[in-house]
C-alpha cells in the first residue's frame, strides 16, 4: 500500500507550506501585542505581552478613524457603482442590438490592454481643475467606470436563457424592465462575484489614494500606513496592530464568500 | 488590473446570441429604434466614464510625455527630449533592470504553484479547504499590510528570520536593506504572496483535466509521478501560458511592496539598497508626484506600455514552443 504514504508525504509538504503562508500573520499579531522595547529585543521572544492598549494607540499615531470610514465609504461607493453601471452597458452589450455594438465592445476592451498606470497622471489634472483633491469622490468616481466589470457580466448575461426575457417581451416590457426584474436576479452570482471583486481592489489599493488625497484625514487605510514609513522613528507593535485592523474587513469578506472570490478569480483570471 | 482572455473564454463566446432580430410585438421599425437607443443609453455612462478617465488621459500622456512641465504650472513642447533623457538616465536603467529581475524571478513561483495545486487536486484528501484558504489568504490581504509584515520578519536586528538563522548559526544579512540580498526578499515576498492566486487557476485547469486520460495511463501502468508528467504537465500548460502573462505583466507593474519596502523621495535614499529596490512604477510615481517632473514620468510610463506589450508578445511568440492545446 503506497498510497498513504504518498498522502502523509502530500500532508508534510502541505503543512510546512501553509505554516510559511500563515507565519508573517502570526508574527504580526504577536508584534501587536509588545511593547517597543520587548519587540525590539534580541533574541526575540515568540511570546505576545497583552499590551493591547497598543490597539488604542493607533489613533493617535493617524486619524485612523477617519481613514477607516474613509475606506469603507471608498470600497462601498465604487463597488456599488460599478456593479450598476457595468451591469447596464454589459446587458446592452449582451442582449440589445444596436448599430455599432460591436465596434464599441472592442473600444471598450481595448482600455483592457492598457496598464493603469497610464491614466494616473491625466486622472489627477481632472481632480486639480474639479477642485476634489482630498475629497471622497476623488477616491470614488474614477473607480466606477470599468471595462473589466462590463467584460465580466456580459459573459454571465450570454449564459442566461432567453426564455424568460422574450415572455416579458410578449407581455410588453420595455429593456429597462427586463434588465431590472429579469437580468440583474438572474444574474446575481455574476454580480456578486464582481461585487466581491471590486470591493477588493478598492480596499487594498494605494497608487490612485497615495495621489489625490495627501491631507491625513482624507487619506485612505493603505496610504496612511504607508505614509508612516518615511518617519525616522517607527513604532512597530502599534504599526503592526494598525496593518491587522486595516487588512481585517476584506479578510473576514472573504472568510465568508470564499467561493464568490474564489470564483470570481478562476473565471475571469484576474488579479488587482 | 490587467486581464487576458482564457480559452475557457472561446466557448462563452460560442454561447453569444445569434445575430438573429429579436421578435418584437409591435411594429418592427420602431421598435428597432427603440432598442438601439436603449442600447446607448446603457451604454453611455459607462462609455463616458471610460472615454473620460482612461481612454483620452492614454493619449494625454502620450502627449504629455513630449513635453516639460514647469514648476509653476504650464507645459512646454520638447518634442523627445524627454526619451533622450530616458535612454540616459542611469536610474531608469537601474528600475528597468530590478524590474526585470524581480519578474524573471516572479516566474519561480509558477512551478511551485503548480506542485502544491498538484497536492491539493487528489482525490478525497484531507483539509483540502482549509489548505486553500490559507494558500489564499495573502492574496486577499492588504498589499501594505503584507508588506509592513515582512519588513519586520526581515530586519536585521530583531526579526524572526535572523533570529532562526542564528539558531543553526548563520548571521543574517539585513535583507531589504542590503543592496546583494534586497531584490530577492523583495521576489520572495511576490511569490509568497501570489502563490494562492497562481494556485487556484492551476487547480481550475486541473480539474477541467478528464478523468478517462488518467484512467488510460493507469491501464498503461504509470504511476503518479509519470501520471503528473505525461498527462496533468502538458495538458495544463495553456493554464501556465495564462499564468505566466498574467504574472509577467503584474510583475512589471510593481509598485505597493517597493513603495512600502524602500520609500520614496529623499528619504527612502538612505537605504543602501535603495538603487536595488526602486522600480519603473515606483520611479513613475516619483517622478510624477514627488519631484512633479510630470512630462519626464509620462514617458516613463510610456516606456512601461511598450515594455509590457514587447514582454507580451515575445511570450505570445515562445508558446509553439511549449503549449500544447488539446
Amino acid at each position: 500500500m503506497r498510497e498513504p504514504r504518498a498522502r502523509l508525504g502530500a500532508h508534510v509538504a502541505l503543512i510546512a507550506a501553509s505554516l510559511v503562508m500563515v507565519t508573517p500573520f502570526a508574527w504580526q499579531i504577536v508584534t501587536s501585542l509588545k511593547t517597543l522595547s520587548g519587540a525590539t529585543r534580541v533574541p526575540p521572544s515568540l511570546l505576545p505581552e497583552g499590551r493591547w492598549e497598543n490597539y488604542g494607540r493607533m489613533f493617535e499615531l493617524l486619524p485612523f478613524g477617519h481613514q477607516f470610514l474613509n475606506t469603507v465609504l471608498m470600497a462601498a461607493g465604487r463597488t456599488v457603482g460599478q456593479v450598476l453601471l457595468s451591469s447596464m452597458a454589459a446587458y446592452a452589450f449582451a442582449r440589445l442590438r444596436f448599430p455599432g455594438r460591436g465596434l464599441l465592445f472592442g473600444v471598450f476592451l481595448s482600455v483592457l490592454m492598457v496598464p493603469p498606470q497610464l491614466f494616473v497622471i491625466p486622472q489627477y489634472e481632472i481632480m486639480l481643475s474639479l477642485g476634489w483633491l482630498n475629497t471622497l469622490q476623488a477616491l470614488i468616481v474614477p473607480g466606477l467606470f470599468s471595462a473589466f466589470g462590463v467584460f465580466l457580466l456580459r459573459q454571465f448575461f450570454l449564459g442566461l436563457p432567453r426564455e424568460l426575457e422574450e415572455a416579458a417581451r410578449l407581455d410588453g416590457a420595455g429593456p429597462l424592465r427586463i434588465y431590472w426584474s429579469i437580468m440583474l436576479p438572474l444574474a446575481r452570482p455574476g454580480l456578486v462575484a464582481l461585487s466581491v471583486l471590486v470591493l477588493l481592489w478598492s480596499w487594498n489599493d494605494l497608487l490612485w489614494p497615495l495621489v489625490v488625497n495627501t491631507d491625513p484625514e482624507r487619506m485612505t487605510l493603505s496610504a496612511g500606513l504607508a505614509s508612516l514609513q518615511g518617519q525616522f522613528r517607527t513604532d512597530y507593535p502599534v504599526l503592526m496592530a494598525g496593518s491587522l485592523v486595516a487588512s481585517l474587513p476584506v479578510i473576514a469578506v472573504f472568510v465568508f464568500l470564499q467561493r464568490q472570490f474564489i470564483q470570481g478569480i478562476a473565471h475571469t483570471g484576474i488579479k488587482g | 488590473m490587467t486581464l487576458t482572455t482564457r480559452s475557457g473564454d472561446a466557448r462563452a463566446e460560442r454561447g453569444a446570441p445569434p445575430d438573429r432580430k429579436p421578435r418584437h410585438p409591435g411594429g418592427r421599425g420602431r421598435g428597432r429604434v427603440a432598442e438601439a437607443l436603449w442600447g446607448y443609453a446603457f451604454i453611455a455612462p459607462t462609455g463616458i466614464g471610460l472615454a473620460v478617465f482612461h481612454l483620452w488621459p492614454v493619449l494625454q500622456t502620450a502627449y504629455f510625455s513630449l513635453t516639460e512641465w514647469g514648476y509653476f504650472g504650464g507645459h512646454t513642447w520638447t518634442g523627445l527630449d524627454n526619451y533622450a533623457r530616458l535612454l540616459a538616465d542611469p536610474e531608469v536603467g537601474r528600475a528597468l533592470v530590478n524590474t526585470l529581475g524581480y519578474t524573471a524571478l516572479g516566474l519561480a513561483g509558477i512551478p511551485l504553484a503548480i506542485v502544491f495545486a498538484a497536492l491539493l487536486n487528489q482525490r478525497g484528501l484531507r483539509g483540502a479547504g482549509v489548505y486553500r484558504t490559507l494558500f489564499f489568504l495573502p492574496v486577499v490581504t492588504m498589499p501594505v499590510a503584507v508588506a509592513m509584515a515582512w519588513r519586520w520578519l526581515y530586519n536585521g536586528d530583531y526579526g524572526l528570520i535572523n533570529h532562526g538563522l542564528s539558531l543553526v548559526g548563520v548571521d543574517g544579512p539585513h535583507w531589504v536593506a542590503d543592496p546583494a540580498t534586497a531584490l530577492y526578499a523583495l521576489a520572495a515576498v511576490g511569490i509568497w504572496s501570489g502563490l494562492g492566486y497562481n494556485l487556484i487557476i492551476f487547480l481550475a485547469g486541473m480539474q477541467a483535466i478528464p478523468r478517462e486520460y488518467y484512467e488510460a495511463a493507469e491501464i498503461d501502468g504509470a504511476g503518479r509521478i509519470t501520471q503528473f508528467f505525461r498527462v496533468t504537465l502538458p495538458l495544463l500548460s495553456p493554464t501556465a501560458f495564462f499564468v505566466s502573462i498574467i504574472s509577467v505583466i503584474g510583475s512589471l507593474q510593481l509598485f505597493d511592496l517597493v513603495y512600502v519596502m524602500a520609500g520614496s523621495g529623499p528619504a527612502a535614499r538612505a537605504n543602501p539598497a535603495f538603487p536595488r529596490l526602486q522600480t519603473v512604477v515606483q520611479l513613475f510615481y516619483d517622478r510624477a508626484f514627488v519631484t512633479n517632473d510630470r512630462g519626464y514620468a509620462a514617458a516613463i510610463v510610456v516606456m512601461l506600455l511598450l515594455l509590457i506589450t514587447a514582454m507580451t508578445a515575445v511570450q505570445f511568440r515562445l508558446q509553439r514552443r511549449w503549449v500544447h492545446y488539446a
